[in-house]
């Protein structure tokens, strides 16, 4: 593995050489987006690297060059080294925080090139000439209302959240919004960090303290995988739904292969970056007029459509 | 909690030192069991047989690990990449496992635990020698280490996760889920490496030359003990523990990650501390540690069990608890 991993980085290298030799004549579009540090973002590294593989093999008047950055203040320097040398035609960034980013960004897009901003907006929505995200509310929302429809509208639900973020409190939100007016009672919510371990530890102590859950919400997948092994290991069987969010592809497979306890899942899918990529490059080589702001749905995923979101190659 | 005082107040003409020992070994388990009578007043459930057997069972990776760190701390070090480490070897022990699968069947799994073992002595051999041969301070070192071992993790699983092969994921559960005459397979593991721990440090010479060189490097230089070699032997147990709690954490969720024992170094410096071994070095409490790393899984479970806290609050309210412990310990002396 670690051979077949130093000839991929070698080869890699060599393209990007080569792409400079010839950046002169082709149309350059910059990919910045942090590196891989957990699940969603190892998710959106793959499927940004496997966007730009598949267009500067489609098309050959263009090179889509990817960066990962390990924080806010490399993505910033990533920014400078990426515009220093040569113009850039179109730039798609998956911004650490919002602020940090906003001025440095701001100066990319001075210098006349095209600003694509995915999921996290700038502190500056004039800076933006497309900007893609996906639906928190909506993962919130669409969840609740399967959990409404499947448990005959009433029940006890143990919830776990995320980090204390915007990202949370939108699924949260969402969520809460449409349990409102029925008879679904969140028996108890708490931070389990995103974090497949702490969520474990949380499950026991849900399972220890009510005697009767009928479904768990975990607004992020990588809690789920810790939720499930809790509640088989209890071996309760007052459970009867246990849904995540996000669209990992361990969780996506247990919805293909029809899993009773997860038979759906939300997706906030990281290979949004791919979409963003592509529109953006439509725009650079087809004209295709792309400027404005898209939100992507967070429709169900069943077993009908799950191939659509699975992909077993990624690491997420 | 205010029994401790009242026995601290009856006992005034004792002599300080030997009061000290006294109350550093006696000290984490008084407060345990403060925890858990106030645990059992807020959600009688809270001593239920699952849950206590569910906390202290998962209590088992920092215990073990701590044990380790009862010899670092002990001996005037500090290794801050414990965390980073037991994901590292984590990673690296299910690769193994999946890649020898296919050949050696459920052998495969033993193999992996030696590999595990061999791993992190030598992970934790590094550690020493970068500390004492090398003449680093063991916060710098140790940190950057943990630096090295999350990259590793994350670069091995390619920020994704990497999972145990599923032929041998049945065959390791009973490692975590197991129960040997009604206790966890964890707990007993625990058990056993803290009983060789306080063997090693209480009965064996090494035991004392680890709680001079901590007490005072010049003395136990003056004396004929090897700093060098004190401090690197204690950097290899602790890597040997990492591996331990490694060991038995891999069947309990069957993956690695790259947020595996995120901030797992900070529970567990906090574990002994709680214990009884001061920071500064000196004696170590091997037991005291174990009962540390109880106590604050104790503390977790019981903000979730009972319902005053906001969810907002639990880290602060945590923080409070231990703060108080500590102080609690300081002003008894």
């Amino acid at each position: 593995m670690f051979k077949s991993k130093l000839i991929a980085a070698a080869t890699i290298g060599s393209l990007l050489f080569a792409g400079q030799a010839l950046a002169a004549d082709k149309k350059v579009v910059a990919v910045s987006i942090p590196a891989a540090d957990h699940g969603w973002t190892a998710g959106v590294v793959y499927h940004a690297q496997a966007a730009a593989k598949e267009i500067n093999a489609a098309f050959p008047g263009v090179e889509v060059i990817v960066k990962t950055s390990p924080s806010a203040t490399a993505q910033v320097s990533a920014l400078e080294d990426l515009s220093a040398g040569r113009k850039l035609d179109a730039l798609v960034i998956l911004p650490y925080s919002s602020e940090e980013l906003t001025t440095p960004v701001k100066a990319v897009k001075d210098a006349g090139t095209f600003i694509t901003v995915v999921d996290r907006g700038l502190s500056d929505a004039t800076i933006q000439d497309l900007y893609l995200a996906g639906d928190n509310i909506a993962v919130g929302r669409n969840t609740a209302k399967y959990m409404i429809d499947k448990l005959g509208g009433k029940g006890n639900l143990v919830v776990l959240r995320g980090i204390p973020t915007v990202i949370d409190d939108e699924r949260i939100k969402g969520f809460n919004d449409a349990i409102q007016g029925t008879e679904l009672k969140v028996l108890d919510i708490q931070y389990a960090n995103w974090n497949s371990d702490e969520a474990f530890k949380l499950m026991q102590d849900y399972l220890a303290k009510y005697p009767q859950i009928d479904a768990v919400w975990a607004n992020d997948d990588d809690m789920l995988l810790g939720v499930l092994e809790a509640v088989k290991e209890s071996g309760r069987k007052d459970i009867k739904l246990a849904l995540g969010g996000n669209g990992m592809k361990d969780i996506v497979k247990k919805v293909i292969d029809g899993d009773a306890m997860t038979p759906v899942e939300t997706p906030y899918p990281p290979a949004m970056i791919k979409t963003a990529i592509y529109m953006t490059v439509a725009n650079l080589i087809g004209q295709a007029p792309v400027r404005g702001t898209v939100k992507l749905d967070a429709p169900l995923i069943t077993q009908a459509n799950a191939k659509e979101y699975y992909f077993p190659d990624s690491p997420f | 909690m205010e029994d401790m005082s009242a026995v601290v107040g009856s006992t005034p003409l004792r002599q300080e030192r030997e009061w000290n020992i006294g109350w550093a070994d006696v000290g984490p388990f008084l407060a345990l069991l403060a925890l858990l009578v106030i645990g059992f007043v807020i959600n009688p459930d809270f001593l239920s047989a699952t849950n206590l057997g569910n906390v202290i069972t998962r209590s088992a990776f920092i215990a073990i690990i701590a044990v380790g760190a009862t010899f670092v701390i002990s001996s005037g070090g500090l290794d801050l990449s414990v965390g980073s480490m037991a994901a590292f070897i984590t990673g690296i022990t299910i690769m193994f496992m999946n890649s020898m699968a296919p050949e050696w069947g459920l052998a495969a799994i033993p193999a992996g635990m030696v590999v595990a073992i061999v791993v992190g002595t030598a992970c934790g051999l590094m550690n020493g020698l970068i500390v004492t041969v090398g003449k680093i301070e063991p916060f710098i070192a140790t940190l950057g280490t943990m630096g090295i071992f999350r990259a590793l993790i994350t670069y091995m699983s390619d920020g994704g996760t990497i999972p145990i092969a599923r032929s041998l994921r049945e065959a390791y559960r009973p490692v975590y889920f197991g129960t040997i005459g009604g206790v966890s397979v964890p707990i007993l593991i625990s058990i056993a490496v803290a009983a060789v721990a306080s063997f090693a440090l209480y009965k064996m010479k090494y035991g004392r030359k680890c709680a001079a060189v901590g007490a005072n490097e010049d003395v136990a230089r003056y004396s004929g003990i090897s700093i060098i070699k004190t401090r690197t032997i204690a950097y290899a147990i602790q890597g040997t523990c990492v591996a331990i709690a490694a060991i038995c954490y891999v069947p309990r969720l069957g993956a690695a990650t790259p947020t595996t024992g995120v901030l797992w170094e900070l529970q567990v410096i906090t574990a002994v501390v709680i214990g009884g071994t001061a920071l500064r070095g000196g004696k170590g409490h091997v037991w005291g540690t174990v009962a540390g790393a109880v106590i604050l899984e104790l503390i977790a479970n019981l903000m979730v069990l009972s319902d005053f806290v906001s969810e907002y609050l639990v880290a602060g309210v945590q923080g409070v608890i231990i703060i108080i412990a500590m102080l609690i310990q300081r002003f008894s002396k």
